[in-house]
């Protein structure tokens, strides 16, 4: 027998019953035979689809552009290559915890809840090789790995003296360490408009990905004993935020946020929401200011670096791409569906003709 | 042991040496090894597995890796442990090799397991060998056989090695064989003792042979062999007909013991145990072209993202925070970061070179072949045997053919042989009353069939198993079996597979003037005293009787089936020996035995007849005697006419003879010659015993037998009369190989030798007839050698026999030396009846746009006959006949038709042209400078009939065509002669018919009859080729789609490889979600149905034309891949752009929509829906959800550095994440739907009218292919209705149309040149019938030239008749000819010369 399959088969049905004649079952699988649905595609038998299909689209391309254009972001680029912008200061290389300020009106209320992003562009946290150096069995908290971190970490593996590194690799290491702090001037006064660092992470990264280490001793610092801080750090990891422990070490918000390598090399990275207190409902109109601690150097590759506040509605941010699509893509099918209609209304008047 | 003659061991080895020497074994028994004499051939043990428990690994890794596809995915996997180049973690990439090379393993593994058990049950077999401690033959097993061993072998055991025959228990020291596991011919073959070695002496002594065996080395050919025993210097030479093949059954013998000359694999079953053949289908070849083009593509692919690594590092002036430098720190330079990204690239793309497509195609060829083996249309009711695919990967292949070459006899005919007419001495004998039985037999035949599968669902009545049974029981059994139904049904039909000895073709009815003339002659004179007159009617029915090969076995000696190990095990007829039994029983009843042979295959249909239950009571009352004509009323009502015949022959002899024929024309013959009383009683080596009609048996001696070989095309048997002790030569052959060695009776004067001639012209006259009938004709003559010639010649002939080198020729020669002057006693026509559905098979062919070429060892006429009846050539062709032997002639002659065809071509509509080649033209036009002509006139003609052909013109024929035309060809034959054409053609389909098994052995495809070709080209064929060029399509733009959507991602990850897809997701997405899709589309998408299929055969002809695969629809898939991944990565890309979206959540919607599209994209193409489509495709999408999520939630950190942990749990809350797929997919797939809308409307292909006639209910779509057929034929007809189709037609028939302005006058100097316009087959029939269109002054001179423009049948029958359209003035000098325009049936019979120019002749044929 030609194959194995038939081998098996006949084997089968040799056990099934004595009567051993060759003859194929005749059956409709293996004659080809199984009722088959045979759909031809026309001009007239797409019509109906066609119709359906760009309805549907302007449908839901109206209601996702009108949803964008309700969502209000509001951009402050604080990069300063400018020598006009407050933070050209702060871009020379001797620039020591320089502070910044930029100043924005708001002219009507910034609906909430307010969203507050950093934004880096030309930057690659998608370069492979950058986003293959860290260690995800050292951010669970295995302290093995402490000691002797992941050989991805590379060249951040361990620092010239050769301890190791934790959190070890390129990208904990490029962690943006710009802090903002945002102010509303109120009669001259600046008013703190609180920023909630909390809950910007993923939910399974706060609580299942990453985990701090057990604490030795009944302290958080010592668990990190015999390790040292990555090499662009200025305070090690279980100081990230010392005035809260759920807040610290590899679970603070921000640094998870950073670990989550951005998709394409323009993006925006959550800082805060401004949902508490008097800006639950928003910013009210009125003049602003953003203090930026600047120590993140971008300029050295062409990126920027910019602040975006934006509400969001159930689509996300603002992007009017999607719905403009809908709709483009909507007419596009009633159109054909027209065209269709012509073709079809003239092939069947030939058809006729020839039926003659 | 001082008697052992020690044999110089330098003989032994040796490879260079021509030759292998075998000394007995036995002096060596107790021996050591080494000093062993035939130690160095090969044991008898054989072993096919290739590896061994501790082999495999490595030898099979070996194995693999010779494939290509293999190593790129190592040398892929093994770029990935280079750091500085790796794009996946290198442990990860190893995962689809390893996948492969495991899968693979274990296939390999199963498959050599299974050779090992089957090679250890044979190895164990149990034998018999000689041992010389135990004087005499022991038990061992095969394994333990050496080469110089004695073996005996029992009756019905299978020999265990190729062994040379030394002795036999027959007294004539004959042994028959079956060699049905070899090649499947179930006939007995004879072998004799080597001759004059053994001198019938019993029992057989090993000890005492001390000659040595000089023989050639093992080599595959069955039917040859040759060596000498040397003994003192004498050497007594021997061939084929002495030895015994390994895996044949010895019958009918009880004992033969022999040395073993060959064992294990120098067999020659081994050596002719080829694995099935690997093809490469045209459809492969092709898409290896575009294999290359992926790699181009990739290529292209590398270079961009290399170079553009390149320049976006240089778009850097310092480093930025987010490069990793080296281990030292440093930098690396951006050239060498290009040339490592480039082969990162290479790693990430892979994938768009399609290395799984093998594997697929493999499956789908895999499935493709097991619906085509489950058709039960191409399942052989007859022969319980169903469609083989041997080969299992040209498939494809069978859509696309564009010539079909076939055999005529076997393939076309059912190889059925019935003896219908003879002529003796010049005088014809019609045989009417046979021609009457035939007649009937045949309308039976297909009653009884009918009734037979009416009556299948009801319980039998009768069963003659089960009388078989009762009567070998000796009691009654009261109940039925159940399931004998099925397997009475088969061993009915059983009969004609055994040995050609239907009823059809073993009763002859005499002719009554021949019989009455041959009872004359008998009474006349005393047995072998016969005056010269009637003497020839006696040696002719003797000559029919002794000039063959048919083994006479007898019920006595009945073989008795057994299933070897290497059986074919087809299920073997039953009857015969159930009845033989039964008539052994109760010998009141034999002599109804032929009766109910003749009606044994009818008795479902009469199962309620007074006979069956009759025959049913028998056991009950055995002591009854049945009267005869109880007996014979009912059932054989329409015979009962003929029952003396039968019942006089067989009561005549004691026993019931049974033949076996090699072939089914000497079965014929000897049955012919028995039914006038000839009986061939015993047929041995040495001698022939036939029964005259008088009760007399005269035995002669056999002096030596000249095999039939195709280049003689005749067989010789010289005797001994027993009577007056002359030494006479019997030879029958082909006339063409008769009639030039008959007594030169062209050169005498003489009154007797005149007398000769004129019987020579007359039988030649009447042979010319039996061809035009469509009969084969053989010529039988009688010479007396005188004593002094043969012993003269004998000498030469042993000489001959013994020679080792050019032995062929050699023989060949002498034996032509033997067979001169020959008298010619008369000849035979064979009718050999058409298969059923040839025409309709040939018809369909053609109009699918194939060129059917016949080629054929008949005479010209019968194959021109044949060719007609079977629609080969049509009546509206043009056909061209070449038959000459001077090469002058023929090129004058190619070169004039060729001038000719272009006046067609230029026509809007080509006219169909035939063309009739005899063998020896065929040899000259196969020339090489010819060859270019013939070719270009090949491509021509619709439909080529070769005649006289050699096995080898056969092939190259067939090998030219392919070679020069590039097309693709098939082959289909039946028997040996055809195995070199089966394996020259691009597609070998052999038919497992009545001369065994050795084409089905050589064929790619084997089928039992030759209608099944059509549903197999038009169906299957189509299918396949459809279903496979759509598939590797859509696999090829699958890959494509897909990994481009990684590639426009490195235009935003700065070219640096990164994937934000997971690795994981990318290997699940070819392994699982869309493997299978693509698969079930290759095995089962339906474009057409079968029905339609076959009754529109022109669809097929896009296979033809690569219509389903061609460069521009793989570019076009290409150009739709590009497409639909920009559409899939740009949209997500721009809703998600700027946004705080991570490397992993961007890729969930790219895969998801690439999915979508993928799967879509399917759904647009599939054509037909079945059950298994919708599961396949909702379970693939339903899969990738599943695995999807599972892996998202259960991978936390497993997969590092990709983390797709939740990504997609997070994404499917998203309600954008089905917004974004929903568009892209749209989107994705817009312009490839609207396209097939559009072309579904404005430009409908034949393709797409058919399936729009599938669509309509079942009567509709009847009544529409009834209507569609009519008006085709009628357009065919009516050239007036001419539509595109009827164009052809109407032009071939239009007379002003066709003049063949200016023949060539070389072209008419050809004394039988036949050029016909128009001939319908009566026409075809009238024997030198010439037509020419408009012929030259030159042509008239022609001195047998004829020429008709639209000849009427009746017409055709005027023997002399010549008909001419335009006659030009010096042609209507020309003595004989009569040239008639406008021929009415009166008009042809008054013969009256008239020159008619007009043009009316339309509207007169129509």
């Amino acid at each position: 027998k030609p194959f194995a399959f038939s081998c098996l088969w006949n084997a089968l049905r040799m056990k099934a019953g004595p009567s051993r004649t060759n003859r194929p079952d005749n059956t409709a699988f293996t004659q080809q035979r199984l009722p088959a649905w045979q759909p031809i595609l026309s001009a007239g038998i797409v019509i109906p689809g066609f119709t359906l299909i760009g309805l549907a689209f302007i449908g839901v391309g109206v209601a996702l552009f009108v949803t964008s254009q309700k969502i209000t972001d509001l951009e402050i680029d604080y990069t300063g290559v400018a020598a006009t912008s407050p933070c050209f200061k702060c871009t020379s290389f001797a620039a020591e915890n320089c502070m910044c300020q930029m100043e924005f009106t708001l002219t009507t209320l910034f609906e909430g809840p307010v969203f507050f992003y950093y934004g880096l562009t030309s930057y690659y946290q998608n370069f492979r090789t950058y986003g293959v150096s860290k260690d995800g069995y050292q951010l669970s908290g295995d302290t093995y790995y402490f000691n002797n971190p992941q050989d991805s970490c590379a060249p951040y593996q361990y620092d010239s003296n050769n301890n190791p590194i934790v959190p070890c690799g390129s990208i904990a290491n490029s962690m943006f360490s710009d802090t903002f702090q945002l102010y509303q001037v109120v009669n001259g006064m600046k008013k703190q408009i609180p920023l909630d660092g909390k809950g910007i992470a993923w939910w399974t990264d706060y609580n299942i990905k990453y985990s701090n280490p057990a604490l030795v001793n009944g302290s958080f610092a010592d668990a990190f004993s015999g390790t040292v801080k990555p090499v662009n750090w200025s305070k090690p990891v279980y100081e990230l935020d010392p005035t809260d422990q759920a807040n610290n070490g590899f679970l603070n918000q921000n640094f998870l946020v950073w670990m989550r390598q951005a998709a394409l090399p323009k993006f925006q990275k959550l800082y805060g929401r401004i949902a508490e207190g008097d800006y639950a409902q928003g910013l009210p109109a009125g003049n602003y200011t953003l203090l930026i601690n600047y120590s993140y150097p971008v300029i050295s590759f062409g990126g920027t670096k910019k602040v975006v506040l934006s509400n969001v509605s159930w689509m996300g941010g603002k992007n009017q791409f999607l719905g403009i699509a809908y709709l483009v893509i909507g007419s596009l099918c009633i159109v054909m569906a027209m065209v269709m209609l012509i073709i079809y209304a003239k092939y069947k008047f030939t058809d006729d003709d020839e039926d003659m | 042991m001082s008697w052992i003659t020690p044999i110089p061991t330098a003989r032994c080895h040796g490879a260079d040496e021509p030759t292998r020497t075998v000394v007995s074994n036995l002096p060596y028994e107790d021996q050591r090894p080494r000093n062993q004499p035939n130690r160095r051939y090969a044991g008898n043990a054989v072993k096919t597995n290739k590896y061994t428990l501790w082999s495999f690994l490595p030898i099979n890794l070996c194995e693999q890796f010779r494939r290509l596809a293999n190593i790129y995915f190592v040398g892929i996997a093994a770029l990935n442990f280079i750091p500085e180049v790796n794009a996946f973690q290198p442990q990860v990439a190893l995962i689809p090799i390893c996948v492969i090379l495991t899968l693979t393993a274990i296939k390999d593994a199963w498959e050599d397991f299974r050779r090992y058990q089957s090679d250890r049950e044979l190895n164990g077999t149990p034998c018999l060998v000689y041992s010389r401690s135990q004087h005499g033959f022991v038990e061992r097993r095969w394994k333990d056989i050496q080469v110089g061993d004695f073996v005996q072998v029992l009756a019905n055991d299978i020999i265990p090695a190729d062994i040379l025959l030394l002795h036999a228990s027959d007294p004539n020291g004959v042994c028959h064989m079956e060699t049905a596991n070899l090649d499947g011919e179930t006939n007995l073959k004879q072998r004799r003792v080597v001759s004059s070695f053994c001198a019938v002496k019993s029992p057989f002594d090993p000890l005492s042979f001390n000659a040595t065996v000089i023989c050639e080395k093992p080599n595959n050919n069955l039917n040859h062999f040759k060596g000498f025993l040397e003994k003192d210097q004498i050497k007594i030479g021997f061939g084929i007909e002495s030895l015994l093949l390994r895996g044949c059954t010895v019958r009918n013998t009880a004992a033969a013991s022999g040395i073993v000359v060959y064992a294990g694999h120098d067999t020659k079953s081994m050596l002719n145990n080829n694995r099935p053949r690997c093809k490469r289908s045209r459809v492969e070849r092709k898409m290896n072209k575009e294999v290359l083009c992926c790699v181009f593509l990739l290529f292209c692919m590398c270079l961009i993202g290399a170079v553009g690594h390149v320049i976006w590092l240089k778009t850097f002036s310092s480093v930025p925070i987010y490069f990793i430098p080296d281990s030292d720190g440093n930098e690396t330079p951006s050239v060498v970061a290009g040339v490592y990204r480039f082969l990162t690239m290479i790693i990430l793309l892979q994938v768009i070179i399609p290395i799984s497509l093998y594997l697929s195609i493999e499956l789908v060829k895999m499935g493709q072949v097991f619906f085509i083996t489950q058709d039960i249309d191409l399942y052989d009711k007859e022969k319980d045997t169903r469609m083989q695919c041997r080969a299992l990967n040209i498939t494809e292949d069978l859509g696309q053919i564009q010539y079909v070459f076939s055999d005529k006899t076997g393939t076309l005919t059912e190889n059925k042989m019935v003896f219908r007419r003879c002529t003796i001495m010049g005088t014809e004998y019609p045989h009417t009353e046979n021609a009457v039985r035939l007649a009937i037999l045949a309308g039976d035949a297909d009653v009884e069939e009918h009734v037979l599968y009416q009556q299948n669902t009801r319980p039998p009545l009768f069963s003659l198993e089960e009388a078989h049974d009762l009567e070998v029981g000796g009691h009654v059994r009261s109940s039925a079996l159940p399931m004998d139904r099925h397997r009475h049904r088969d061993s009915t039909a059983g009969i004609p597979s055994l040995a050609f000895s239907s009823p059809l073709e073993r009763e002859v009815i005499p002719d009554q003037n021949l019989l009455r003339s041959v009872k004359e002659v008998e009474r006349r004179g005393v047995a072998g005293h016969w005056g010269l007159q009637g003497a020839t009617h006696l040696e002719f029915f003797l000559a029919l009787a002794i000039c063959n090969t048919v083994v006479v076995s007898t019920e006595t000696a009945q073989r008795q089936r057994v299933r070897g190990p290497h059986n074919s095990s087809r299920s073997r007829g039953l009857l015969p020996e159930c009845m033989e039994g039964l008539f052994a029983q109760f010998p009141c009843l034999r002599q109804l035995s032929s009766c109910l042979k003749s009606v044994s295959c009818r008795r479902h249909s009469l199962s309620e007849d007074p006979v069956q239950s009759t025959l049913y009571d028998i056991p009950t009352s055995s002591s009854s005697v049945v009267s005869e004509d109880e007996v014979q009323g009912t059932p054989c009502k329409g015979h009962t006419r003929r029952r003396q015949t039968w019942t006089a022959s067989s009561l005549a002899g004691p026993k019931e003879v049974h033949y076996e024929a090699q072939s089914p024309d000497e079965a014929a013959l000897v049955h012919a010659a028995k039914a006038y009383g000839f009986t061939l009683l015993e047929r041995t080596p040495s001698h022939v015993s036939v029964r005259l009609p008088s009760g007399t048996t005269l035995t002669y001696e056999v002096l030596d037998v000249l095999t039939f070989d195709s280049v003689r095309s005749r067989m010789s048997i010289i005797v001994r009369h027993p009577h007056t002790k002359e030494i006479i030569l019997y030879t029958k052959g082909a006339d063409s190989g008769i009639m030039e060695r008959l007594q030169n009776s062209f050169e005498d004067r003489s009154q007797m030798k005149s007398e000769s001639r004129v019987i020579a012209n007359k039988t030649q006259k009447h042979l010319d007839m039996y061809a035009n009938d469509g009969l084969r004709t053989l010529c039988f003559t009688r010479k007396v050698v005188s004593e002094k010639n043969y012993y003269d010649w004998l000498v030469l002939r042993q000489g001959a026999m013994a020679a080792i080198d050019r032995k062929d020729e050699l023989v060949r020669k002498t034996a032509a030396d033997m067979e001169t002057n020959l008298t010619l006693l008369g000849a035979t026509g064979i009718e050999d009846r058409l298969q059923e559905n040839v025409p309709e098979t040939i018809q369909a062919l053609r109009e699918a746009g194939i060129q059917v070429c016949v080629l054929t060892g008949d005479k010209l006429e019968t194959a021109v006959n044949i060719a007609y009846s079977c629609k080969l050539l049509d009546q509206q062709d043009l056909v061209f006949t070449f038959n000459t032997e001077n090469t002058e002639v023929c090129k004058n002659m190619l070169s004039g038709t060729l001038a000719q065809l272009p006046l067609y071509d230029t026509q809007e509509a080509k006219v169909s042209v035939g063309l009739v080649i005899d063998g020896r033209t065929l040899g000259l036009l196969l020339d090489s400078d010819l060859q270019e002509g013939f070719v270009q006139l090949c491509t021509h003609c619709r439909a080529i009939l070769c005649c006289r052909t050699t096995p080898l013109q056969k092939s190259r024929v067939v090998t030219l065509l392919r070679s020069k035309l590039g097309v693709m060809t098939l082959a289909i034959g039946d028997g040996a002669n055809d195995v070199n054409m089966i394996q020259a053609a691009d597609v070998g389909v052999g038919i497992s018919g009545q001369e065994g098994m050795q084409a089905v052995m050589a064929s790619d495809f084997a089928i039992s009859r030759f209608k099944h070709l059509k549903k197999l080209l038009l169906v299957h064929g189509h299918w396949c080729y459809n279903r496979l060029a759509n598939m590797i399509i859509y696999f090829f733009y699958k890959n494509v789609a897909y990994v481009n959507l990684l590639f426009w991602y490195q235009f935003f990850c700065g070219f640096s490889g990164t994937a934000m897809i997971d690795y994981w997701f990318m290997i699940f997405f070819n392994l699982f979600f869309t493997s299978a899709p693509p698969i079930m589309f290759g095995i089962m998408d339906r474009e057409v149905s079968a029905a339609v299929l076959l009754q529109l055969p022109e669809l097929y002809r896009r296979g033809q034309h690569e219509g389903g695969y061609r460069r521009s629809t793989f570019w076009i898939a290409i150009a739709d891949a590009f497409y639909q991944s920009l559409v899939c990565f740009f949209v997500p890309y721009w809703t998600y752009k700027g946004s705080d979206i991570d490397i992993f959540t961007l890729g969930t919607p790219m895969n998801t929509a690439s999915l979508f599209t993928i799967i879509f994209h399917l759904a647009i193409e599939i054509k037909s829906w079945t059950v298994v489509h919708w599961v396949i495709m909702v379970g693939s999408v339903v899969v990738y959800f599943v695995v999807t999520l599972a892996f998202c939630a259960m991978c936390v950190s497993c997969n590092p550095p990709s983390d797709p942990y939740w990504t997609m749990q997070e994404q499917m809350s998203d309600p954008m994440f089905y917004l974004v797929c929903i568009l892209t997919t749209v989107v994705a797939l817009l312009p490839r739907y609207t396209l097939h809308a559009l072309r579904g409307t404005l430009v409908p292909s034949d393709h797409l009218r058919a399936r729009q006639i599938d669509n309509m209910p079942p009567h509709h779509r009847d009544l529409w292919l009834q209507e569609w057929k009519k008006l085709k034929d009628l357009c065919a007809s009516y050239p007036s209705l001419s539509s595109s189709t009827a164009q052809r037609y109407s032009t071939a028939q239009s007379p002003s149309l066709t003049p063949v302005q200016d023949p060539s006058p070389s072209l008419a100097q050809s004394p039988s040149l036949t050029l016909v316009q128009d001939p319908s087959p009566s026409l075809a029939q009238s024997p030198s019938l010439t037509l020419v269109q408009d012929p030259s002054p030159a042509l008239a001179q022609s001195p047998s030239l004829t020429l008709v423009q639209d000849p009427s049948p009746s017409l055709a029958q005027s023997p002399s008749l010549t008909l001419v359209q335009d006659p030009s003035p010096s042609l209507a000098q020309s003595p004989s000819l009569t040239a008639v325009q406008d021929p009415s049936p009166s008009l042809a019979q008054s013969l009256n010369p008239k020159l008619a120019p007009n043009q009316g002749l339309n509207s007169a044929a129509l």
